[in-house]
């Protein structure tokens, strides 16, 4: 018996061992975790400087947005340690907050003289703050982003369409103003034969496995009304959420869909819509503003060819917020380091150079420089929508109510299953339940 | 090398060979099967070879145990492995799926809530039209595999010209990787570029944009079903070859002597013959599409609506997008419990089949 426990305990010792020598931490090399996108790229290249002056390597660890959220998420629930850094979704930050996973850097911005006045206000509720509008700060906003549109200033400033259009809705085809507008401008051009191929109005969201046709259809409801919950009493949703005016807004957006997105539209994200712009097969496109440089450098689409506008009015403007802010994740062992790279992410210089790589800077000394709104021709459309944002819920449990909303929106919008007013009434019904399981109702 | 120690290990060597019994040489032996090694010289040299490699200290301290000793000693590794990747994890959900634990709450309270997880996955609609979705997924898809394979296989074991080349082509489907071919099909399946479009557009002169395999609420679900069946009736195929291989042709012959019709032959033997086989590809397929889960994520996302979200969907959005691990514990469970009723039933079934 004895004997045979002796075998046992080498075995286990010998196991143990093996799974006990793990990498000896660097200190002078960092991981920042992001998605795989374009402004990623100008990260990587941006922050040769900060390797440059500070002799600290940059490890770079970007997912592509569909698994984004899954990966880091994981990442930050089983306390890994891949990452130091992390540019998390603005909607993570309750959460992130709650659960301890990012270190609190007020009073480091104390310490080094960071001002969150420094910062343009939206960016700051948005990508730093929990609990929202309290000065708690759980990151440096990173990237400013919002949903806009794109739309082929060639095909609208052709003299033979200008004139059938002119005569088809009584003003002149512009860039639109408000949501009816852009319908009418995108049933003129659906099924419309430009230069020997078939075209059609506008390619807008419908991705259902991850955010895609919330962060699409919220720009539409937050012109018609449509509030997460009663203002003056937090949570109260019933009115609010399934308002008349919200139920008239998710109707105008299936009909949207309906009338005037290219066939095979039901799946479309970011990626799909800027493809369907790029191929030439739509005249508008809503995107979020990331996807603006990209665009504009475009060789079949770009330069003269594209134009900008913020999300159209109606009865209010709002327009869907997207960006990040950078952290620093708890679990680190190199929490001082990667404190240091905030400290020179957030230098005015750093961030001018920042927005001139295809990153979109939140500092206020940057987008409200006298030559910001014509460094760029997508300059102004980020600037005028930055200014009217509104962003998703980022309670603990948004995911929960991202994915209620995910489901309700598209049975309604793309399955075309039963009207908006029960979509909209089975979204308060699973909202309540989230939040009477938080207990917070 | 000790002469004693080299004794311990033959004496090993005899204890397992008693034990498992003698050799079985009832296979028949084809002629020309010169390769065949007799068993016992294999034990014999190993046992040697064995004995010569066994440091002294280590034979020493083995000599005192007994058989069912080393037995254990033996299986041990498994034993363990087994327990702590397969039988804790399932404990430890069966206990997870009665409290209120959320993984992504790790400092809030665990409450035990009884079963409350379970009347509330049993009362929801969503899980019951995500039921619903598998059921209809798995049942086409098997019945389209399973007649489609076994016809593809009556057909390959005609032993035509090039069957060899063929089978390979027939194969390749199935060594994709699902994400691979969840990938591509959404392409195929794209209204204005799509192969599948356009060629459906050519037989029917339906215009390709009104073929919106993905995106059409009656024609999402066919289109899961058409992917898994193009992917995966090789598998079915390659089960239903070896099913038809196996039958002797002694049987054929003399029903030919009896002057069968083919179609007598053909359900008298060849279906019989071969059923367990079928049966066995149509249990892997049940299971596999059961939990059905990377391939739909990439064509539809669960979309449109709900129409296509599998129940795997349904739980790894519980599970690890919403974090309620308690409820998803129990969701697990009782698709476990599903499952594993199902298939036990099945193999009863399947026992019986071979028996005949």
């Amino acid at each position: 018996m004895l004997k045979r426990s002796n075998a046992f305990f080498g075995l286990v010792s010998a196991f143990a061992l093996s799974s006990a020598l793990p990498g000896l931490a660097k200190a002078d090399e960092l991981t920042l975790c992001w998605a795989a996108w374009d402004p990623a790229n100008a990260l990587v290249e941006l922050s040769k400087d900060f390797t440059a002056k500070t002799g600290t390597q940059m490890k770079f660890e970007f997912v592509p947005w569909t698994s984004y959220a899954d990966r880091f998420l994981n990442e930050l629930n089983s306390h890994g340690k891949l990452c130091d850094l992390i540019i998390g979704d603005s909607q993570w930050i309750g959460g992130a907050a709650e659960n301890g996973h990012y270190v609190k850097l007020n009073d480091f911005f104390d310490k080094e003289g960071i001002k969150m006045d420094d910062f343009v206000p939206a960016t700051v509720v948005g990508y730093s703050e929990w609990p929202k509008n309290s000065p708690n700060y759980w990151a440096l906003p990173a990237m400013g982003d919002v949903v806009g549109w794109t739309y082929r200033k060639d095909w609208f400033e052709r003299p033979e369409l200008q004139k059938e259009f002119k005569e088809k809705y009584g003003w002149d085809l512009a860039a639109p103003k408000t949501y009816d507008q852009l319908k009418q401008i995108a049933e003129f051009f659906q099924k419309r034969e430009i230069d020997g191929k078939t075209v059609y109005g506008a390619s807008i969201y419908t991705e259902r496995g991850s955010e895609g046709i919330t962060m699409g259809v919220t720009n539409v409801l937050y012109d018609w009304g449509f509030q997460y919950d009663n203002p003056k009493k937090p949570y109260e949703m019933e009115g609010f959420v399934n308002s008349a005016d919200a139920v008239e807004g998710l109707e105008f957006y299936k009909a949207l869909y309906d009338c005037c997105t290219p066939p095979g539209s039901s799946n479309i994200y970011m990626v799909e819509a800027a493809d369907a712009f790029k191929s030439g097969q739509v005249a508008m496109q809503m995107n979020f503003a990331f996807t603006w440089p990209g665009l504009y450098k475009d060789e079949k689409v770009g330069g003269d060819k594209i134009g900008f506008f913020p999300n159209p009015a109606e009865k209010e403007h709002f327009a869907q917020l997207g960006g990040q802010g950078i952290s620093v994740v708890s679990y680190s062992d190199k929490q001082d380091a990667a404190l240091q790279y905030i400290k020179w992410f957030a230098q005015p210089d750093v961030q001018a150079k920042w927005w001139q790589l295809g990153g979109y800077s939140c500092l206020k000394s940057v987008v409200n420089a006298p030559d910001f709104a014509s460094s760029q021709p997508y300059a102004q459309a980020f600037l005028d929508s930055m200014a009217m944002v509104k962003d998703f819920w980022a309670e603990p449990s948004y995911a929960s109510l991202l994915q209620a909303m995910q489901k309700r929106v598209h049975n309604y919008v793309v399955a075309g299953n039963g009207t908006a007013q029960e979509a909209l009434d089975g979204l308060v019904k699973d909202w309540t339940e989230v939040f009477e399981d938080d207990g917070k109702i | 090398m000790s002469g004693r120690t080299r004794r311990l290990l033959l004496w090993i060597a005899a204890r397992i060979g008693k034990r498992t019994g003698s050799p079985d040489v009832s296979y028949p032996q084809s002629s020309g099967d010169a390769l065949t090694i007799s068993p016992t010289s294999i034990v014999d040299s190993a046992a040697a070879a064995t004995a010569r490699a066994t440091p002294t200290a280590l034979a020493r301290r083995v000599r005192g145990l007994s058989d069912r000793a080393i037995a254990w000693v033996f299986i041990a590794p498994a034993i363990i492995l087994l327990l702590a990747i397969n039988i804790f994890p399932l404990v430890w959900a069966i206990y997870l799926s009665f409290t209120n634990y959320r993984a992504n709450r790790p400092n809030a309270v665990v409450e035990t809530v009884g079963i409350r997880n379970y009347a509330r996955v049993l009362t929801d609609p969503d899980i019951w039209q995500a039921m619903q979705t598998t059921a209809h997924f798995v049942f086409w898809t098997i019945l389209l595999q399973t007649v489609i394979g076994f016809m593809l296989a009556y057909l390959i074991d005609r032993k035509f010209r090039g069957h060899a080349f063929w089978t390979t082509i027939i194969l390749i489907p199935m060594m994709l990787s699902p994400a691979v071919v969840g990938n591509f099909w959404r392409f195929l399946y794209e209204p204005q570029i799509g192969l599948f479009a356009y060629a459906v557009s050519l037989v029917s002169g339906i215009p390709t944009s009104e073929i919106r395999m993905l995106g059409d609420v009656s024609l999402a679900p066919w289109a899961i079903i058409i992917v898994d069946t193009w992917m995966w009736t090789p598998y079915v195929m390659l089960i239903c070859l070896a099913g038809l291989r196996s039958i002797p042709d002694y049987i054929y012959e003399a029903a030919e002597v009896d002057r069968a019709s083919a179609w007598r032959q053909f359900w008298s033997i060849t279906v019989p013959m071969a059923l367990p086989f079928i049966m066995l590809a149509v249990l892997f397929r049940g299971i596999e599409n059961f939990k059905m889960f990377d391939m739909v994520t990439l064509l539809t996302g669960g979309g449109p609506g709900s129409i296509t979200e599998v129940a795997s969907i349904t739980l790894k959005r519980a599970a690890f997008e919403s974090w309620a691990t308690g409820r998803a514990s129990a969701f697990a469970i009782i698709l476990f419990v599903a499952v594993f009723g199902l298939a036990n039933i099945y193999v009863k079934a399947l026992n019986k089949v071979k028996q005949r």
